[in-house]
C-alpha cells in the first residue's frame, strides 16, 4: 500500500459559537471571523506538518481547493504545492484536486500542474474534482453545467498536456484557437490523474474507462459506501475487459492513532466532533444546489434525507460507520488491514489533522502513524501498480 | 371549476404538456420557476372570458427536457415556434416571474403574434444595487413563507404534504430553473437594451410585499417599455395570481378588453 498524508488546512481558530448566528461555516460566514495574524501562524504550522509527513515515512502529501469557508484555507492549492515542492525531496505532492468547473480558464490548471511537475521532477499527482455544492453558491458557477464543464475542462487539460501545440480546442464552454501549454509536464504523457468523489456511479463509469483508468478516491464516507463504490469500480473494470489494480482505488479518511484506544478516543473526541459539526456544517440547499447532482442521484438523496440532515454527530457514531478511524496502534492496524483485505484499495489517504486538532497532537498522531502503523500495513496490496507510462 | 383539456404537443422536437380551457381570445400563460403542476383558480376564472392555454415549459413538469435547452433565449424562440405551430394569433401573453422574463424575451424578438403583454413580477433585467433574494438558498418552507405575504396562506400551503411525485417534479423544476437563471442570476444582461422594441400594450403587475423580486423593479420595467402601465397589489407577495386571485383576474381582464391596438 501507499500512504498519503491529507490536509484540509482548516481555520482551526474559528469561533465555534459562530453557528448561533450563522447556519454554516461556508458561503455566508463573514470573513471577519478570520484573523490574518492567526492565519499566518496556521499556514506555516500546516506546511510544517506536511513536511514532517515526509520525515515520518509517508509516500505523499495532499492539498486541495476550497473557497469561502473556514473548512479549508487553500483556495489556490498550487501555492501550497509550490511551497512543498522545494521543501520536500521525496514525497509525491497530490493536489486533490482543482475544482475544474469553478475555474474560468482550465488551461491555468494545466500550466500550474505542469510547473509543479517540472520543479519536482515528476512528483505531482493531478487531482480533478467538481468542487463542493456550496462553492457554486460562492463562485456564481452554474451547478447545472457542473458535469459538462468538468468533462470538457478535463479533455482540454489532458489534450493540452499530450498533444503538440498549438492546436484549436472547440468546446461548448471553452474555445481556444491556440492551445499551447508551456511548460509541458515532466511526467509523460502526463502526471497520474486521481478522481476524489463522495460516491457516484457516473464518476466511476467515467474514471474506470480503459482510456483513462484513473485512480478513484472515496472521500469521507461510511465504510459501507466505500465498499460498495470500490466494488462498483472493479465490476465496471471487468465489464470493460480488464481487472482493476488496487492502485486504482484509494480511501481518504480522518484518522487518529495513539498508544491506546482510550487515549486516542479522549484526545480526538472534541476535535473530530468540531470537524463534522462545525466546519462541515451546512444546510442541504447549500450543499446540494439544483443541478449539482443528476436528477436521479438527487431523488435518491431526497429519499435518504433523514440520514443526511441527522443533526450533530458524535465520535461514537463516526467511528461506528467508519467515517473516522480512531484507536490504539493495534486497533488501527487491525481495522485498516481488515478493510484493505475486504475492500482492496491500494492508496490510503489519512487526514491526520482535522477540525481543531492542535499541532502537538497532530504531530504525535503523524509520528505514531508513520512509525508504527505504516510499516505493519505496507505489505498489503503488493500487486504491481498499473503499468508505468513510458517516458 | 371546469376541467381543462390536457394534451401533449411536440414543437421543435420537444414534447410539452399543455392544458387549455375556455373560449375567446387566446391567453397564453407562462408559469414561473415553480412550474404549473395544477389547474389553479385564476386559470379557471380567466377561462370564463378567454381561451386559456397553459403549457409547462421545456424542462419543467411533465414536459421533455430537450438537448437544446440552455437559456431563456431558447425558450423565447421555442414559444415563437409554439405559437406558430398551434396557429395562435393575437395572443394575450401573460407571464409570471420567470415566465414574465420569457414573455419579455419573446416580445423583443417578435411581437407579431401578440395582442397584449402582461408581466407579473418578471425577472429578466438587473439594476445595480437592486438584488433579488437568493431563492436557491431557501428551504421549501422558507420559499413558501417568502413567496406569499399572507402567512396564514403560507401555513395552509405548508400543511399540504408533498407526494413523491410532487418532490420529483419540484427537483426537475429546480434543476431547470438553475440551468436557466443561476448565472447571471435571474437576468439576461442584454434584455434591457431592447425592451423599447415592445410596442404592444403592456401591463406590469407587482406585489408590494414581494420578497423575491424587489417591487422597485416595477418602475424599472415600466420606464423601459414604452406606454406600459404598472399596477401594484397591496399586501401581496411574489404570486399575485395566487394571493390576490380576484384582483389579478379583474386587472388582466380589464386590461386585455381595453386594449385596442
Amino acid at each position: 500500500m501507499k500512504f498519503y498524508c491529507f490536509h484540509l488546512m482548516p481555520y482551526a481558530d474559528l469561533d465555534l459559537d459562530y453557528y448561533k448566528k450563522y447556519d454554516s461555516a461556508w458561503v455566508t460566514l463573514p470573513n471577519s471571523y478570520y484573523d490574518p495574524k492567526k492565519g499566518h501562524i496556521l499556514y506555516n504550522r500546516y506546511l510544517d506538518e506536511l513536511e514532517y509527513a515526509e520525515e515520518v515515512g509517508f509516500d505523499g502529501v495532499c492539498v486541495n481547493e476550497h473557497h469561502s469557508n473556514a473548512y479549508g484555507l487553500m483556495p489556490v492549492p498550487g501555492v501550497m504545492a509550490g511551497a512543498l515542492a522545494r521543501r520536500t525531496k521525496r514525497v509525491k505532492i497530490a493536489v486533490l484536486g482543482r475544482a475544474l468547473p469553478l475555474i474560468n480558464n482550465p488551461l491555468t490548471v494545466a500550466e500550474e500542474f505542469a510547473m509543479i511537475d517540472n520543479i519536482t521532477a515528476g512528483r505531482l499527482v493531478a487531482g480533478f474534482v467538481r468542487g463542493i455544492g456550496a462553492e457554486y453558491h460562492s463562485w456564481g458557477v452554474n451547478p447545472a453545467e457542473s458535469h459538462d464543464r468538468f468533462h470538457e475542462a478535463h479533455d482540454l487539460i489532458v489534450r493540452g498536456w499530450t498533444e503538440t501545440g498549438p492546436f484549436p480546442f472547440e468546446g461548448k464552454y471553452y474555445h481556444f484557437n491556440y492551445v499551447n501549454v508551456w511548460p509541458r509536464p515532466y511526467q509523460q504523457p502526463h502526471p497520474p490523474i486521481w478522481i476524489p468523489s463522495q460516491g457516484s456511479r457516473e464518476t466511476i463509469e467515467w474514471a474506470v474507462d480503459p482510456a483513462r483508468k484513473y485512480t478513484y478516491l472515496q472521500t469521507f464516507s461510511p465504510v459501507t459506501a466505500l465498499a460498495r463504490y470500490m466494488q462498483m469500480y472493479r465490476d465496471e473494470a471487468e465489464k470493460r475487459g480488464y481487472t482493476a489494480s488496487p492502485m486504482q482505488l484509494g480511501w481518504a479518511v480522518p484518522t487518529y492513532v495513539a498508544d491506546t484506544d482510550a487515549e486516542a478516543y479522549r484526545e480526538a473526541k472534541p476535535h473530530v466532533e468540531n470537524f463534522f459539526n462545525r466546519f462541515l456544517r451546512m444546510p442541504p440547499e447549500m450543499l446540494l444546489p439544483p443541478g449539482y447532482l443528476s436528477l436521479a442521484s438527487m431523488k435518491g438523496v431526497m429519499k435518504a434525507k433523514g440520514a443526511m440532515t441527522g443533526g450533530e454527530k458524535t465520535i461514537d457514531e463516526l467511528m461506528k460507520v467508519g467515517m473516522f478511524m480512531c484507536g490504539g496502534v493495534d486497533t488501527i492496524v487491525q481495522k485498516f488491514e481488515a478493510y484493505q483485505k475486504q475492500i482492496g484499495f491500494g492508496y490510503l489517504l489519512t487526514a491526520l489533522q482535522f477540525g481543531t486538532l492542535p499541532h502537538d497532537l497532530t504531530k504525535k498522531n503523524m509520528k505514531i502513524f508513520g512509525e508504527k502503523v505504516i510499516p505493519r500495513l505496507r505489505h498489503l496490496a503488493e500487486e504491481p501498480a498499473p503499468k508505468a507510462k513510458a517516458v | 371549476m371546469s376541467e381543462p383539456r390536457q394534451s401533449f404537443e411536440t414543437v421543435a422536437g420537444c414534447k410539452v404538456n399543455l392544458r387549455r380551457a375556455g373560449r375567446g381570445e387566446p391567453l397564453l400563460f407562462l408559469h414561473g420557476a415553480q412550474g404549473a403542476p395544477l389547474w389553479l383558480p385564476f386559470m379557471a376564472a380567466l377561462a370564463r372570458r378567454f381561451e386559456v392555454i397553459v403549457p409547462e415549459h421545456p424542462g419543467f413538469g411533465l414536459s421533455d427536457t430537450p438537448e437544446w435547452l440552455d437559456n431563456i433565449a431558447d425558450l423565447a424562440f421555442f414559444y415563437l415556434d409554439f405559437m406558430a405551430a398551434l396557429g395562435l394569433e393575437r395572443v394575450n401573453l401573460v407571464g409570471s416571474s420567470l415566465g414574465g422574463w420569457i414573455a419579455a424575451e419573446i416580445a423583443v424578438r417578435d411581437q407579431h403574434p401578440l395582442k397584449t403583454l402582461t408581466l407579473a413580477a418578471p425577472s429578466g433585467i438587473h439594476v445595480k444595487g437592486l438584488n433579488p433574494a437568493d431563492l436557491f438558498l431557501w428551504s421549501r418552507e422558507q420559499a413558501i413563507r417568502n413567496l406569499v405575504a399572507d402567512q396564514a396562506l403560507a401555513e395552509k400551503m405548508l400543511s399540504q404534504p408533498q407526494s413523491d411525485e410532487q418532490i420529483d417534479l419540484m427537483l426537475k423544476n429546480n434543476f431547470t430553473t438553475a440551468k436557466l437563471a443561476w448565472q447571471p442570476r435571474l437576468y439576461d444582461p442584454h434584455l434591457y437594451k431592447w425592451l423599447h422594441r415592445i410596442t404592444v400594450p403592456t401591463l406590469i403587475l407587482w406585489g408590494d410585499s414581494d420578497k423575491l423580486m424587489p417591487p422597485a423593479y416595477g418602475p424599472e420595467y415600466r420606464k423601459r417599455i414604452p406606454g406600459s402601465k404598472l399596477l401594484v397589489f397591496k399586501h401581496c407577495g411574489h404570486l399575485p395570481h395566487v394571493e390576490k386571485t380576484g384582483e389579478y383576474v379583474a386587472a388582466v381582464t380589464e386590461f386585455i378588453e381595453g386594449a385596442r391596438p
